[in-house]
């Protein structure tokens, strides 16, 4: 393959990547601690909304970045009173958050129909980014991606290299034992869900600022549910979402490239593709159960309520 | 300034769970250096009280005095400022981090594992703890854990030290080791709640005693000059029932036989088995002694049919069953009582009516695929009354009975199908004394009739009770069986420990 | 201060009736606020919402044509939730059940054959069944979780049938529309009543109520399906074999979304088009717990998603609000109703720490 097209399909598939390694990563936390948010879906599209609407309002993209933040945090906590406080079924309060964002988003964004927004500036780094083929598919990308790389190793140093990460680790193997010893079990599954859902809500706030500036309803097609897959694919390890999200981000752009220089192939079954992809790591990831279960936080999706 | 003459001393504890009054005016005094002993069957309200004491509860009424003074203990991390340790019964340690790490979760100060290990590896050597600070905890035996445990509270440097039923999985051998390490923390001015129903053990190790019936204190002791029956009607309220033991019919025959069952663990941090065999004959009580971990669940779920073995590997009445599955193993007459009761042996949310359906499907129950309501309800009337099961009546919630009463239920479900072969594994587990001994006499009843009873539990009292053959299981193996009359506590307790005649397959 | 959860001794079973109701009342006093928000009238519009989309008899044709699809697929989603087995593609077997049934059509509907439309009705189950049998089989042969694959398989078969549409099974004579030709009348269900879309098709509904209700709390099938999904370890110990109801409990619910996408096609559709379904999919999970997992519950669920349908399609009319006020009402009503299901089961007390 010729550089002229390896170039933008790595560079491309960096970028596709982003918005999967933002929810994934904060499903990651939120599941660590045991608890599944199905609802990441709709805090990236609550993401989306907030992200866009005040860049259309006029602020500046970090304003806007941080404005999805709060919105998807502030979603993610809808979830945990049901799941956490009230100890609700976990997949049926996320279903309720998915939809009822979804819904939300599209409620709010009705009035967006068609908009557009300048892109958020992509870097220009002094030789780095002249540098021929490595220069555009690493070193000229908006901050929102580097800032996404940061964030995976954030978490990982988190996780493995803080007492706290070590707490809500332990939190997601044995809430019992956690609250036995005097840990604040649901406080900590609050913050998690809290963490997860400003995440999901970047990962969207990058589609409207930066992957797609321009307002559809139901923007993210999907990127929640298959970051969800992308958490369980990684083994519940943050540098394996890396891989995963580059993965899919490749298989996206590939067959939008397949699509762009006429393959005949259809081009929606070609669009199929990041989702029959999604199945097929499943399917490859699940097959040996011990890998779950040596992985997977012991407690995941159990809820917990304390006796006391 | 003089020490206060206490170094705890609750007054008038009380705390309610719905439906229920844990703990009811309960008061006692520890002094310092003291161990001292809080006695009472499965229920009373030890463990309740224990969380008070350590933060994990909020007592409803009450006072704690610590040193004399009045405190309010809002949280373990509270408890172990004042300097209370506490070592759980089911532990409270993380299987997927080190044994270090397990220790840190539960330490403040700054977080450095490298420091911490050294100092876990210093206590480890003072008090004989040995233990490896480095090693994945899932990867320990139960005896370990416990070490870890012992060592995450003396870290703190403890002035009170709770250990709530600290021998439940321990063998004989390994009991006398924990003792010498209090005895030692004791010297050094430390006090001890020592949590336990084993009268033996009390009688052994502590210097006073707070007797604790239906959350109530019903007396204290000292329990160096208290009888064991003085002890055991203060505990139950009146003398342990007897159990009655027909002798073994002769001429029995093989009714359940396992031959070189093998079987590597489809659990990550089980236990697998090698060449396990045993024959249970019609008329016995064969028991499995063995701390838990080493290979019982395995065991079980071979012989039950949740895993498929060879098919000549299990035999029901000398026919192979080892391929067949748990349904197919039920219709020749294999019953089965799991250890746990909620979630395993009963569906918690469901009717009592419905748990029977539950494994008793086959008496008649169901008719074109369509299920007979009164028939099932026929049949849970049945064992409710036959088994003195207390309940509003069949259509009461599974959760809402109590453990023994739960646990009456299951084992009646099961005798009343008429099995040939009944496994029960832990068949008194946290069950009151009263349903304890009906359910160990139901067990020798069943087993008087003609069929083949195998009885797995960690209790070894309660094997020599009741079983006329007695094996042990240690990491995957089994001891030969032993007649009852021909062996001892300490025999088996060795054995337990994997000392003894080598573990090799049984004849 | 601190909220508590204190388990009642004995389950309320009165809350299980009582829930949805709490949780109506709160959905729409959290509209109320919404419309007020937005400059509305909160009565009037609430009047618009729930009151007036029923006031005339096409409106209730509407209701009950509406309600029709959204009931068979909360049966059949109700099923497989009581094993514990979460499908959340109904949208895709929908959609695969409408295609395969819209094949038929469009192939044998100039010949004017009785046999058509009962053939179309099994094709329609069939597709469900063979879209569903995928997740099935790979949770059974290599345990992939059901939700995330039944979900993907939704944009699948979401792109299947816009490539259908824009390919092979487009209309000729359609000026390029991505679209089916209409429907011949006797791939059709025959209207009830004159001028009003309400069709045959409802006693397709009515009798899968009758089999669901006897499936589940009579047969022993469906006893062995609900231990497995309260209590997996009992199912095991019990011998009750988990695949089966794996397979039971995505077949059933792909044979009544499958069914239901051949309704909507055959009913008030009449041809294939892009997009088939407005969400009926995940509104079945809806009415699933609106109606407790009960199939008589399913019936009233699945009118009040349908009420909200209406509601929305009238409001949207009237007061040009965007289609999108129905998915966030839907929402909204979940939400509230897994908080008031808190009630069944647990007091909530308010303690002060001293």
């Amino acid at each position: 393959m010729s550089a002229d097209l390896l170039v933008p399909i790595l560079s491309g598939t960096v970028v596709a990547a982003t918005p999967l390694i933002y929810a994934a990563t904060g499903e990651l936390v939120t599941e660590r601690s045991g608890v599944v948010n199905l609802g990441v879906e709709g805090m990236m599209l609550i993401g989306t909304v907030t992200a866009f609407a005040a860049a259309f309002a006029g602020y500046p993209p970090i304003v806007a970045g941080l404005a999805a933040a709060g919105a998807g945090a502030l979603a993610s906590l809808v979830f945990a009173v049901l799941a956490l406080s009230l100890a609700t079924n976990q997949y049926a309060a996320g279903l309720a958050l998915t939809i009822l964002g979804s819904g939300l988003s599209a409620f709010i964004g009705h009035d967006f129909g068609g908009a557009s927004l300048k892109a958020i500036t992509k870097l220009h780094l002094p030789v780095l980014s002249d540098l021929p083929v490595v220069g555009p598919v690493l070193f000229a990308h908006d901050p929102m991606t580097y800032l996404a790389l940061a964030l995976v190793a954030a978490v990982w140093w988190f996780l493995y290299r803080t007492k706290a990460g070590l707490v809500v680790r332990i939190v997601g193997e044995a809430p019992g034992s956690a609250h036995a010893i005097g840990y604040p079990v649901i406080a900590i599954r609050y913050a998690a869900t809290a963490f997860g859902g400003a995440m999901a809500g970047l990962g969207g706030a990058y589609l409207a600022l930066a992957y797609t500036p321009l307002w559809v309803e139901n923007m993210t097609a999907g990127r929640g549910w298959i970051a969800l897959a992308l958490v369980v694919f990684a083994a519940w390890r943050p540098w394996r979402i890396l891989i995963g999200a580059w993965l899919f981000g490749g298989v996206t752009v590939l067959q939008l490239f397949a699509q762009g220089i006429g393959i005949k192939v259809p081009s929606e079954l070609l669009s199929a593709l990041p989702y029959v992809a999604t199945i097929a790591v499943l399917v490859a990831i699940s097959r040996n159960p011990q890998t779950l279960r040596l992985n997977a936080p012991a407690s995941l999706g159990k809820s917990f309520t304390a006796q006391g | 300034m003089t020490a206060p003459p206490y170094r705890l001393e609750l007054r008038g504890i009380t705390k309610r769970y719905p439906g229920i009054v844990a703990n009811d005016d309960v008061s006692l005094a520890v002094k310092p250096g003291e161990i001292h002993a809080v006695l009472g069957e499965n229920g009373a309200g030890k463990s309740t009280l224990m969380k008070i004491i350590y933060g994990a509860a909020e007592a409803d009424a009450g006072t704690i005095l610590w040193n004399g003074e009045p405190v309010t203990i809002a949280n373990p991390a509270a408890a172990r400022r004042l300097g209370i340790g506490m070592v759980y019964q089911h532990f409270s340690l993380f299987e997927s981090v080190t044994v270090v790490e397990n220790i840190a979760v539960a330490t403040p100060g700054k977080f450095d594992l490298g420091a911490l290990s050294a100092r876990v590896r210093e206590l480890s050597q003072r008090y004989g703890l040995p233990v490896d600070p480095g090693r994945l905890l899932h990867h320990l035996s139960v005896g370990e854990r416990q070490r870890v445990e012992i060592i995450r509270c003396l870290l703190q440097d403890p002035k009170l030290l709770i250990l709530d039923e600290p021998t439940s999985v321990l063998t004989p051998q390994a009991v006398r080791s924990l003792f010498a390490v209090l005895r030692k923390l004791v010297a050094e001015g430390c006090s001890i709640l020592y949590i336990s129903h084993k009268l033996d053990e009390i009688r052994e190790l502590c210097d006073s005693a707070t007797i604790l019936r239906a959350g109530r204190v019903s007396g204290t002791a000292n329990p160096r000059t208290a009888s064991n029956s003085d002890l055991a009607r203060l505990m139950v309220g009146n003398e342990l029932p007897d159990i009655h033991r027909d002798p073994v019919p002769h001429a029995p025959k093989a009714r359940l036989e396992a031959i070189g069952l093998s079987a590597k663990s489809d659990d990550p941090f089980g236990t697998d088995l090698e060449t396990v065999s045993l024959t249970v004959h019609g008329g016995e009580i064969f028991g499995i002694a063995g701390v838990s971990g080493n290979g019982q669940a395995e065991l079980l779920s071979l012989l039950s049919g949740e895993r498929p073995a060879g098919a000549d590997m299990v035999q029901l009445d000398g026919k192979p069953v080892g391929d067949l599955t748990v349904a197919a193993r039920r219709a020749r007459g294999l019953a089965f009582v799991p250890e746990e009761r909620l979630g395993r042996g009963a569906v918690p949310a469901m009717s009592l009516a419905d748990n029977t359906l539950l494994t008793a499907h086959a008496a008649g129950m169901i008719r074109r695929g369509l299920i007979d309501r009164q028939r099932v309800v026929g049949f849970a009337d049945a064992v409710i009354a036959r088994f003195g099961v207390k309940a509003t009546g069949p259509a009461a919630i599974a959760r809402s009975l109590s453990g023994g009463n739960l646990q009456k239920l299951i084992v009646g479900r099961e005798i009343s199908l008429k099995p040939h072969v009944l496994i029960v594994s832990q068949p008194t587990w946290g069950v009151d004394v009263a349903a304890a001994a009906f359910i160990r006499q139901s067990l020798i009843d069943l087993s008087r009739q003609g069929a083949a009873v195998l009885v797995i539990s960690e209790e070894l009292e309660e094997l020599f009770q009741i079983c006329d053959r007695i094996a042990v299981i240690y990491q995957g193996r089994l001891s030969p069986a032993r007649a009852r009359a021909a062996t001892n506590v300490e025999e088996v307790g060795l054995l337990m420990a994997g000392v003894g005649p080598s573990f090799r397959p049984a004849a | 201060m601190r909220i508590v959860l204190e388990p009642r001794p004995a389950p309320l079973p009165l809350m299980r009736i009582g829930a949805p109701i709490i949780a109506l009342a709160l959905t729409a006093i959290a509209s109320s606020i919404l419309f007020a928000a937005l400059g509305l009238n909160p009565v009037k519009t609430l009047r618009i919402f729930f009151i007036d989309p029923l006031s005339t008899a096409n409106g209730i044709s509407e209701w009950l044509l509406k309600a029709s699809p959204l009931i068979l697929i909360g049966l059949g989603i109700t099923i497989g939730i009581r094993a514990n087995v979460w499908n959340i593609g109904a949208e895709g077997m929908f959609t695969i059940g409408a295609i395969a049934a819209g094949w038929l059509a469009i192939t044998f509907g100039g010949g004017n054959h009785a046999w058509l439309l009962p053939a179309m009705i099994v094709a329609g189950a069939l597709g469900g069944i063979a879209w569903a049998a995928i997740p099935a089989f790979l949770k059974v042969k290599a345990n992939a979780n059901e939700i995330l694959v039944t979900l993907m398989l939704n944009y699948v078969a979401s792109l299947l049938l816009s490539y259908l549409v824009n390919g092979p099974m487009q209309d000729p004579e359609g000026m390029n529309y991505p679209q089916t030709a209409p429907f011949d009348p006797s791939a059709m269900f025959p209207p009830l009543f004159d001028g009003m879309r309400i069709n045959g098709s409802i006693f397709i509904t009515a009798i899968a109520v009758v089999l669901a209700w006897l499936f589940l709390e009579r047969s022993f099938t469906g006893f062995q399906m609900s231990v497995g999904g309260a209590a997996p370890a009992a199912a095991r110990y019990a011998g009750f074999v988990q695949s089966r109801s794996v397979w039971i409990g995505l077949l059933v619910s792909g044979a009544t979304a499958g069914l239901a996408g051949m309704m909507e096609a055959a009913g008030p559709l009449g041809q294939l088009t892009p997009v088939l379904s407005p969400g009926y999919g995940f509104a079945a999970i809806i009415v699933a717990f609106v109606g407790r997992l009960t199939p008589i519950g399913v019936v009233f669920g699945g009118l009040l998603l349908s009420l909200l349908y209406l509601g929305g399609e009238a409001v949207q009319m009237t007061l040009s609000l965007p289609a999108s006020v129905t998915r966030t009402f839907q929402g909204m009503l979940l939400f509230f109703l897994l908080a008031a299901d808190v009630l069944i089961l647990y007091r909530i007390r308010i303690r002060s720490r001293a």
